[in-house]
């Protein structure tokens, strides 16, 4: 069966590889958006904690002998845990003032945390092979699908899964929605609203290396795989929204699919095509498709 | 010594002595003096752009800069952030109610964390508020007027906060729903609790309040007692330009 002129197997091939990359954007822009939405830092640096991650569980791997599976729970916490330092020493000097000041910071942060890695380790990178029990592949009839991009899809709606249940139906949810909309009438209701945003930018950053240890069995890991990602992922900020969080999850997978999907009628395009839906969706909602018209 | 020092009455729970506070580079008070007993209900009158909000918004720690005395309980808060000033014991209703969009009825109401273990159970609240029962589901701002009102106080108390701030509670209300939110308040001060509040409806501080400061231009221009406001009502309502 064709579809459009094109066989069926590589439209869906083409499909479920979209939903491996969107299941990426999905959890780099949800970290993007809760940071923007409660912390109100354009956090550039969230490709360089991406890449710190992938190389985190590099570096662990080869020199302590922790493979993936603990890497993935271990990797993501260090990176919040400094994050967090991150946020105390620098972001905190810079709340209130101009948002430029915010992009400056964290922009100026990539290169540090980058140029660290290139004198470090070199630009050309390393791979990191994925756990023993997930090579192979399963065939899902329509294609036959590398085991370990299943995992990366599973693990990533987990997690925003399990984020969007913390933001949406806790407590601590209910105070990061709070903080996010009055953050000053929060802080005087005795909730402790500046170390809410230390905690925050370091599960937003936490998330970019989770991301970054599952792409690191498929990316070759090195010192700039985030900051070619982050630029897409910034666009599907954007398109979804900024600081909407279920916007970041579905705009992330959506946009993945679109992108696979250029690959098959116009490969050419497919690594303009998020831009183009961007200007197109800030022509018509410049809100965004989830965000909410500043009033 | 181990009881709180408000409970002994000849010492204020508020002790305001020049306050001065800024929203940036403008400055809004010129040195407040307040002292409010424990169990007194007091209101700020004035008009409009006064300082009566940014007096209870600088008690709560919430402008870019204040000096002065804020002494709460004996104990003093000017240099403490509003969060630590919050689980002192003391509690906002702000003037525009501040009910969060995107937190349900409930979630509103448990927002504030219990600052001290004599707050009402949400059961207690809820008989005092009867209305919000039925509404707990429902996303806070569709909650009518009225309903946000009762919500934005019903809030605090759940807090435990002996001293309530209380920013133009009656704004914007029909008079039945206004002798409704002035019937809770009575009961919050048979209850014992400590009351400051900002309001423009002069007739309806003089059936709640114990005493009253007149607020102009930053200042405390006058401070009297109910029985002055009431037997001079026409000299202050004037003095106020209300």
């Amino acid at each position: 069966m064709d579809i459009f002129g094109i066989p069926h197997q590589a439209f869906l091939g083409q499909i479920m590889l979209g939903v491996v990359n969107g299941a990426f954007y999905a959890v780099l822009s949800l970290g993007l958006a809760i940071i923007f939405g409660i912390v109100k830092i354009v956090n550039f640096a969230h490709g360089a904690f991406f890449m710190a991650g992938a190389f985190i569980a590099f570096l662990l791997g080869r020199h302590l002998g922790i493979g993936y599976w603990p890497s993935l729970i271990i990797v993501p916490l260090v990176v919040a845990g400094i994050g967090m330092v991150v946020e105390r020493l620098l972001l905190r000097r810079i709340y209130g003032l101009d948002p430029i000041y915010g992009l400056l910071l964290t922009f100026g942060m990539v290169l540090v945390i980058e140029g660290g890695f290139r004198i470090a380790f070199g630009s050309s990178g390393y791979p990191y092979a994925a756990p023993d029990q997930l090579r192979g592949a399963t065939n899902l009839g329509f294609m036959v699908m590398p085991n370990y991009r299943l995992v990366v899809i599973v693990s990533a709606l987990f997690v925003c899964a399990v984020t969007w249940f913390v933001i949406e139906r806790t407590s601590i949810g209910a105070k990061l929605r709070a903080a996010t909309e009055k953050a000053e009438l929060t802080q005087a209701f005795g909730v402790n609203v500046p170390l809410l945003l230390t905690l925050t930018y370091g599960a937003g950053v936490g998330l970019a290396a989770f991301a970054g240890v599952l792409a690191a069995p498929i990316q070759h890991v090195n010192p700039s795989m985030g900051s070619e990602l982050v630029i897409i992922v910034f666009a599907i900020v954007v398109i979804g929204g900024l600081g909407s969080i279920s916007g970041a999850v579905f705009t992330g997978l959506m946009l993945g699919v679109v992108e696979g999907l250029t690959k098959v009628f116009y490969a050419e395009g497919s690594t303009t095509i998020v831009f183009l839906v961007m200007a197109l969706v800030l022509l018509v909602r410049p809100a965004g498709l989830f965000g909410r018209e500043e009033s | 010594m181990a009881e709180p020092a408000y409970q002994s009455h000849d010492q204020s729970h508020l002790a305001i002595r020049g306050l001065k506070a800024w929203y940036g580079p403008s400055q809004a008070l010129y040195g407040i003096d307040i002292d409010i007993r424990p169990g007194e209900l007091v209101t700020l009158l004035g008009r409009n752009g006064a300082g009566k909000s940014t007096t209870l918004r600088s008690i709560m720690g919430m402008v870019s800069r204040r000096t002065g005395s804020v002494m709460l309980a004996g104990q003093e808060t000017i240099g403490l952030a509003s969060h630590v000033i919050a689980r002192k014991g003391i509690a906002l209703c702000p003037e525009d109610r501040g009910i969060y969009a995107s937190l349900s009825a409930e979630e509103n109401l448990m927002l504030p964390p219990v600052v001290d273990k004599d707050g009402l159970s949400v059961e207690e609240v809820l008989e005092i508020f009867p209305g919000l029962r039925g509404r707990l589901k429902s996303p806070g701002t569709k909650l009518s007027g009225g309903e946000q009102q009762m919500l934005a106080i019903a809030r605090i108390l759940r807090t435990g906060a002996k001293l309530l701030l209380l920013d133009e509670p009656t704004e914007g209300l029909a008079p039945v729903i206004v002798q409704q939110i002035g019937a809770a308040i009575a009961r919050l001060k048979d209850k014992g609790l400590t009351l400051l509040m900002v309001e423009q409806n002069v007739r309806f501080a003089s059936t709640v309040a114990d005493r009253h400061y007149i607020i102009d231009r930053g200042r405390v221009a006058d401070a009297i007692t109910n029985e002055t406001l009431v037997s001079d009502f026409g000299r202050v309502t004037r003095l106020l330009g209300v």
